[in-house]
């Protein structure tokens, strides 16, 4: 393209204005101030210092609480994965006709409200519950199982909504990849698996890196499920900052464990962005 | 010695894959076993508690005793709070979508092409709201709202949830920014166009079917948006997503299940009619 001349920057900037400026009112200047206000030592913010953060990361309890939220964002990235990359390959082997409806299959929960979601695994695991039925129909247990408030149920019920997110860009990154390669690999005699194993696998890196990366953060953050499915007695960080904020109102050290979580997504998203980086240079290399 | 003027017959190697009938069906097993579950749980819980909804029974057991549409007649007649709710979002996500589609799209002309550093990094900034916990940055914007002596109300709820449905649009719109043959402006131009006249009639016709899909997702995103609603809405307005949240976590009521089967319903009704109109699956791979 040609350099743009005056008029066109002068367009330019002006179209970018608006968001520009709504951006660093509402999204740049509340996170600063998210970092500011965490920065005092005490509830009424006379006194600046890192005592927030000491208080946070020398406490077992809450050092737990994160540790907690990071692996449930792990473990439902890697079921999502389990789940969703089946999923995501059939899309790319299905005739041209049926892959609509695969997509809408896929699209429907992403775009259905993450309460509703939640809710149905409410129904599912409750007392009441299809788990339940089908565990006192088979005679495997006399009283019903609890099944909801467990740490298996929050992790599965957050990858299973998250998991739109991991099937999409992995569908994209498998849809890319030339059907010859795989032809020529079965035609020089690879079975299917190894096929699979040696040219699919590797070649979808960038899009399971991708769909981590969108899972991942979901997950860490996913406010409804996490208090739903997890009850009252499994705390994560996003709750954790709301009771802080709105019940204790102790504004700095609610500012500290946004930071916290901030922080923890934003490098756990850094260091899957490298991998991603490394990864592409191994499949065009 | 081999008679030379014979013509030299070159068999084809049989293909060793008929050969390895195992691996084959195996393979295909394995991803279609697999590939079903992930669709299953893909729609199956959606599928549960629209079932659900219609019970005739007072509790959340699955399948339903009987079936009535009297938890729906309790919903719409007889739950003034949950349909103001639900007025209330429905309100806040029209306002929302057409605000952010108007930020964003402006910023999409500007940025979709533009190669620049400064460009990518600003392109970056401003997708960041689907990455960041959406927590952290309600409670910045609760704070800066503080600071300013501004209490809360629809505006400042407003201006949350554009802040979070602006990244969809400006991904949509950008991606269809790229698909347009650059020669067409060229075009429009050298024809003695105006920019105004070119975008009206060469960008915006191309441009449309994407931003459409991203005012969609941006409405259903603010639709079902929780995290930032907790900090930003005044005392009296409760939005639906909240409402439902309390219901769930207080008395599992069986409206619930009534308001999240009309949720479910007006979703893939919307989504038919987007698929209609726009193309809504080709838009978000």
């Amino acid at each position: 393209m040609s350099t743009p001349t005056s008029g066109q920057r002068r367009r330019q900037f002006l179209l970018l204005l608006p968001l520009l400026l709504f951006f660093g009112l509402f999204v740049a200047a509340p996170l600063l101030l998210l970092a500011g206000v965490s920065l005092h030592d005490d509830a009424a913010m006379t006194q600046r210092g890192l005592g927030q953060y000491l208080k946070f990361f020398g406490d077992g309890f809450n050092r737990a609480i994160l540790l907690e939220t990071l692996r449930l964002a792990a473990g439902a990235v890697a079921l999502s994965i389990l789940i969703g990359y089946p999923v995501a390959y059939l899309y790319t082997l299905l005739p041209r006709r049926w892959q609509p409806l695969l997509m809408f299959a896929i699209l429907m929960p992403l775009l259905t409200s993450a309460v509703v979601r939640t809710f149905s695994w409410v129904v599912i695991l409750g007392r009441e519950g299809l788990v339940n039925q089908i565990v006192a129909a088979l005679g495997l247990s006399e009283a019903p199982l609890r099944l909801l408030y467990t740490p298996g149920a929050v992790v599965v019920a957050v990858a299973q909504i998250e998991m739109p997110m991991m099937v999409l860009p992995l569908i994209s990154c498998l849809a890319a990849i030339d059907p010859q390669l795989r032809d020529a690999s079965l035609t020089l005699g690879a079975g299917r698996w190894h096929t699979f194993r040696r040219v699919i696998l590797p070649l979808s890196v960038p899009g399971l890196l991708a769909g981590s990366l969108l899972v991942f953060a979901a997950s860490a953050s996913a406010f409804v499920t996490q208090t739903l499915i997890g009850g009252g007695r499994m705390i994560f960080m996003p709750f954790y900052i709301y009771q802080q904020a709105i019940q204790a109102q102790d504004y700095p050290f609610a500012g500290a464990i946004a930071v916290v979580l901030l922080a923890s997504v934003l490098a756990v998203v850094t260091a899957v962005n490298y991998l991603g980086r490394m990864s592409k240079g191994f499949v065009h290399g | 010695m081999a008679d030379i003027s014979s013509p030299v017959v070159v068999r084809p190697r049989p293909a060793r894959r008929p050969s390895r009938p195992w691996d084959r069906w195996s393979f295909n097993a394995a991803l279609g076993v697999s590939a079903a579950l992930g669709v299953l749980l893909l729609v199956l819980p959606t599928a549960i508690v629209l079932v659900t909804s219609f019970t005739s029974g007072y509790s959340l057991r699955f399948p339903p005793p009987g079936y009535s549409t009297r938890w729906y007649e309790a919903l719409f007649l007889d739950s003034p709070e949950i349909v103001d709710a639900f007025l209330l979002s429905l309100k806040l996500a029209l306002w929302a979508s057409v605000l952010s589609t108007l930020l964003a799209t402006a910023a999409a002309l500007a940025l979709a092409r533009n190669r620049a550093l400064w460009a990518r990094l600003l392109d970056s900034a401003f997708m960041s709201p689907l990455m960041l916990p959406s927590l952290a940055l309600g409670l910045g914007m609760l704070m800066l709202f503080n600071l300013m002596g501004q209490g809360l109300s629809f505006g400042t709820l407003l201006a949350g949830h554009v802040a979070l449905c602006a990244p969809y649009v400006l991904r949509t719109a950008s991606a269809s920014y790229a698909q347009l043959d650059p020669v067409l402006l060229d075009c429009s131009h050298s024809l003695g166009a105006s920019p105004w006249f070119t975008f009206r009639r060469v960008e915006l016709p191309a441009l449309a079917p994407g931003i459409a899909t991203g005012a969609f997702i941006a409405f259903m995103a603010s639709l079902d948006n929780v995290a930032i609603s907790l900090f930003l809405s005044d005392a009296r307005s409760e939005v639906l997503p909240i409402r439902l949240w309390h219901i769930i976590e207080d008395s599992l009521d069986v409206r619930a299940a009534a308001a999240s089967g009309t949720l479910v319903i007006a979703t893939v009704v919307l989504m038919l009619l987007m698929e209609r109109l726009t193309g809504l699956s080709r838009h978000m791979k």
